[in-house]
């Protein structure tokens, strides 16, 4: 293992609208185990960010405490990250937003931070409407504390130790989806193709966006008997819609030809061009995805991909009226009233 | 029997039923006396419930200005609360009034040879005056205002604009209030012999004052001190506080020419979503605050130990109540001095601010903003329930258009350009207090990652000793910088060769004249210091040293502030003795005054012995 990032850049790395290469959406060397699902996700968010020319600074990662929570270290270091308390990740991303509405808000949380400790920071950052990307990368145990199971482990599912999960899991698709997210999808760390277009659409997308990746722990979850294996996920993924994104600018062509396709129009003009691989999947109906989310379960499989999407609804500042300079900027003219006015205040007291 | 005589120094306690509308009706008598000229406070002493529940207001008129709680039976009593009929009768002082309804016998148990008993049909002539059943119960509350009126020489001109002001804008309300406070005027000044012994008399000691709860005033601190961004839970006593700084807000934060909302209120899940909500905010380069009261201060005591160790401002406003956990939520106490200054686990300390009266509220509020962004930590303002929700006389609002907010250190993209290399907890300045930069500010320079864990001053996560230890050392030295930066202790030389001195803080100022007058009178010569910032001002110690006797009083059964000076100023406990009133009532001069004689007598009488 080497502990420190080569410098070397490739004089020929390809570059994007902003000049920047992939190296600039880059973080801290990872410390997390060899072969952890996160990395993936990492190098995800990272490709993402990159494809989408975001400025790296624009955005501000935030999250809780556990393996998944360490992971915003590992990308975009140009970029604020901001690690929490455990399951709060939410309440200090809600603060943040208001602030200043014109950064690009990614929350990294784990299924012990969100589905157990913080479920309910997580189920009001959701009701309220945030604009912003939360990730789960679940994985069913927790790592930072060797292995115990987490809510989001399936009835039944053993971990490393042998222990069977005793009760039903909290499925966090379903759960933002009861919440009102407007925007909900899952996918599998080992499936880039499908992971990197998901978080550039939910980047793109207006108010709260989840993606809830399946992302094994090698160390603790990888057993034969895990259901948040390597294998296990390969051999019991089903797709429900498959997301492609087409950038403002850039007109691309997608490849699924034997699906249903649709293109949705997102708040920034990008298209997320959207491939139903169940031809009779609906992702604008969210009873339909909760009830979809459910079945595919009964039948011991995991569904994946676009859930669920709607593109028009209103975020938090919306509902609000917020300034559109953000709050943080506002100058003590704006804000204060002053003497005068204060006098007249005293008079309404007497 | 002798009946009660003063002018301008006794006490009126109004027994109502909680939701009948009485409070506005007591309002307004207390702010009618205010407006002839006198010292007056109002207590307002409320059940934890909404509707039906025993609730009394106690006014006290007081001409030498004493305005805190007089404590004692009161001269008269407004008995409107038939489920406590017996207890107000009682609690008149002998030779006193009892202002009753009479439109139902009183039982004959309940009568006293002592004191004189006023009865006025308030429920019949409301009967038939009025057919609308609310308007029956809330006539009531004008009608003895008006009798109590013609009883204690109010100027009724008075009453009459204070009526045509406070339904301004319902202009038909204006006539059957008026009409309501004539019918009890008139019916006291036929039926009973007016003025009582006990009445007023047009002063002119109230000056520019205003009448004004401290949570009100914390609201409007807020709106002057630039915050922008509140989370919040709902909780008694703090919840007005908000409810206040939303309304300042909506007249004084909308802007004119989008008609949008230049600040953000978010009512969180739970206390500790709010608080988080203000740092995430803080972090990100807003005013921000949350306000709650001791159970919220337990909820929210994680995300304090985040912002004072990962060094992010904000600013948190506890009204104080009665505990512990649950406690009595709507009675007053200062029993969060502890838990706040020493809040979270690990090393960790806090700095508090504590008001003393509204004035102080807005003052110490709109600074609270300074000093979290230039200390880069929570700035908690402690005050409570007698402060935050009583209206109290206090000198008016100011506000200096001179002053520019100090935003602290916090580095833009032109600073990070001169810079060579960032260093976010690197002490370049010798007062512990670093360079912070916002997310978003710079392409290339100044981002860093904000963290609980250890650190060092490159903000990379780091478990070496040396590390954490001089991160330690300088957040302490920090702490001693905030020493120098908070409001000085008041200090009141009553006599140099006194050799008693009293401290103490918060509400409790406003029983203090009256114990130093009482004390005096005994010929115990009384110096003060009101403590008004945690971590203590160099001033604290040498008070203390330079009396023989000190007195530390306080409103909580533990003396959490003796124990805070004995830690943190190595004072020693023998030096400072307890006075110590934590029933949740308001403290008084008069118990103030007789606990130091009495430690005084025990300690003479020990000598002597």
């Amino acid at each position: 293992m080497s502990y420190r990032k080569p410098q070397f850049r490739h004089p020929r790395l390809e570059v994007n609208d902003l000049g920047l290469t992939h190296r600039d959406y880059e973080g801290a060397l990872s410390t997390l185990c060899a072969g952890c699902g996160h990395d993936a996700i990492t190098a995800a968010v990272t490709q993402a960010c990159a494809e989408l020319s975001l400025p790296p600074h624009r955005v501000a990662k935030i999250s809780g405490i556990g393996c998944s929570s360490k992971a915003p270290n590992y990308f975009l270091n140009h970029a604020h990250g901001f690690n929490t308390v455990h399951g709060r990740m939410p309440s200090v991303a809600t603060g943040a937003n208001m602030a200043n509405r014109d950064l690009i808000y990614l929350g990294m949380s784990g299924d012990g931070d969100s589905a157990s400790i913080g479920f309910g920071q997580f189920a009001h950052v959701v009701r309220r409407r945030l604009n912003m990307l939360y990730i789960v990368a679940n994985n069913g145990v927790y790592g930072l504390t060797k292995g115990q199971l987490a809510a989001t482990a399936e009835l039944g599912m053993k971990n490393k130790s042998g222990e069977a999960s005793l009760f039903t899991d909290i499925d966090l698709c379903v759960s933002a989806l009861q919440f009102g997210a407007t925007f909900v999808a899952r996918s599998f760390s080992g499936d880039k193709a499908q992971l990197v277009p998901l978080i550039k659409a939910a980047i793109s997308h207006k108010g709260f966006a989840f993606i809830d990746i399946i992302s094994p722990c090698v160390t603790f979850n990888n057993t034969p008997e895990s259901t948040r294996s390597y294998d296990y996920v390969h051999d019991h993924i089903v797709t429900a819609a498959v997301a492609d994104f087409v950038p403002v600018k850039q007109e691309i062509r997608c490849e699924n030809s034997d699906a249903d396709s649709e293109d949705i129009c997102l708040h920034d003009g990008s298209i997320l061009r959207l491939s139903r691989i169940q031809p009779d999947y609906d992702a604008h109906d969210r009873l339909h995805a909760m009830a979809r989310i459910e079945q595919v379960k009964a039948e011991g499989k995991i569904l994946t991909g676009l859930m669920y999407i709607d593109p028009e609804a209103d975020d938090y500042h919306e509902i609000n009226q917020t300034t559109d300079t953000p709050l943080n900027a506002l100058k003590q003219e704006t804000l204060c009233p002053g003497n005068h006015v204060l006098q007249t205040i005293n008079d309404s007291f007497r | 029997m002798t009946q009660c005589q003063s002018i301008n120094e006794f006490v009126v306690r109004f027994a109502n039923t909680n939701g009948t509308g009485s409070a506005s009706a007591n309002n307004m008598f207390a702010k009618a006396i205010m407006r002839m000229g006198l010292p007056v406070s109002a207590k307002n002493i409320f059940p934890s419930n909404i509707q039906g529940m025993p609730t009394w207001f106690e006014v006290r008129i007081s001409e030498k200005g004493y305005l805190g709680r007089r404590g004692g039976a009161p001269e008269m009593v407004v008995a409107m609360n038939a489920q406590t009929l017996g207890e107000d009768i009682d609690s008149v002082r002998a030779g006193g009034y009892l202002l009753y309804d009479s439109s139902s016998m009183l039982p004959k148990r309940l009568e006293r040879e002592d004191i004189t008993f006023l009865g006025m049909p308030i429920s019949e002539i409301c009967r038939n005056e009025y057919s609308d059943q609310r308007q029956r119960q809330l006539f009531k509350n004008v009608i003895y205002v008006g009798a109590l009126a013609a009883l204690l020489g109010f100027d009724f001109q008075v009453l009459r604009q204070l009526v045509s002001e406070q339904f301004k804008g319902k202009d038909k309300l204006i006539r059957p209030n008026l009409y309501a406070l004539e019918l009890g005027f008139q019916f006291a000044a036929k039926q009973f012999s007016c003025p009582l012994a006990i009445h007023l008399e047009r002063r002119d000691l109230v000056g520019d004052k205003i009448m004004v709860d401290g949570n009100t005033a914390c609201a409007l601190g807020a709106v002057y001190g630039g915050a922008t961004v509140v989370g919040w839970y709902p909780i008694t006593p703090s919840t007005s506080v908000i409810e206040k700084f939303s309304s300042y807000c909506q007249r004084l934060r909308i802007d004119p020419a989008s008609g949008q909302k230049n600040y953000a209120i978010v009512q969180a899940e739970d206390e500790p979503a709010a608080i988080g909500i203000a740092m995430g905010a803080g972090w990100n380069g807003a005013r921000a605050f949350t306000a709650t009261s001791g159970p919220g201060i337990s909820l929210m005591t994680e995300f304090l130990g985040l912002a004072y160790f990962s060094e992010v401002p904000l600013v948190l406003i506890d009204v104080q109540r009665a505990g512990p956990s649950t406690g009595m939520p709507t009675r007053t106490q200062q029993s969060d001095m502890l838990t706040c200054a020493y809040a979270s686990h690990g090393d960790s300390k806090q700095v508090l601010l504590m008001p003393s009266s509204p004035y102080e509220c807005f003052e110490f509020s709109a600074l609270a903003f300074d000093l979290a962004d230039r200390l880069q930590t929570p700035i908690i303002l402690m005050t409570d329930l007698d402060t935050g929700m009583n209206f109290h006389m206090s000198r008016p609002f100011g506000w200096d258009d001179a002053h520019k907010y100090d935003l602290g250190k916090v580095l833009d993209a032109a600073d990070l350009d001169e810079v060579a290399a960032f260093a976010r907890y690197a002490d370049i300045d010798g007062d512990g207090i670093c360079y912070r930069t916002l997310p978003g500010t710079h392409p290339k320079k100044g981002a860093f990652f904000t963290r609980g864990t250890s650190k060092n001053e490159l903000a990379g996560y780091s478990e070496k000793a040396e590390d954490y230890t001089n991160n330690m050392q300088r957040l302490n030295h920090k702490f001693a910088t905030a020493a120098t930066l908070l409001p000085e202790p008041v200090i009141q030389v009553n006599a140099k060769s006194a050799s008693v001195g009293l401290v103490f803080y918060g509400s409790t100022l406003e029983a203090i004249p009256e114990a130093v007058a009482l004390l005096g009178e005994q010929g115990v010569k009384t110096n003060t210091m009101r403590v008004r910032g945690f971590p203590f001002a160099a001033q604290v110690l040498d008070f203390i040293d330079s009396h023989d006797r000190v007195f530390v009083i306080e409103q909580n059964r533990d003396g959490q502030l003796r124990t805070l000076l004995c830690n943190e100023l190595m004072i020693d406990p023998a030096a400072m003795t307890a006075i110590l009133h934590y029933d949740g009532l308001a403290i008084t001069g008069e118990f103030i005054a007789a606990s130091v004689q009495e430690s005084m007598a025990a300690q003479t009488n020990q000598v002597a012995g």
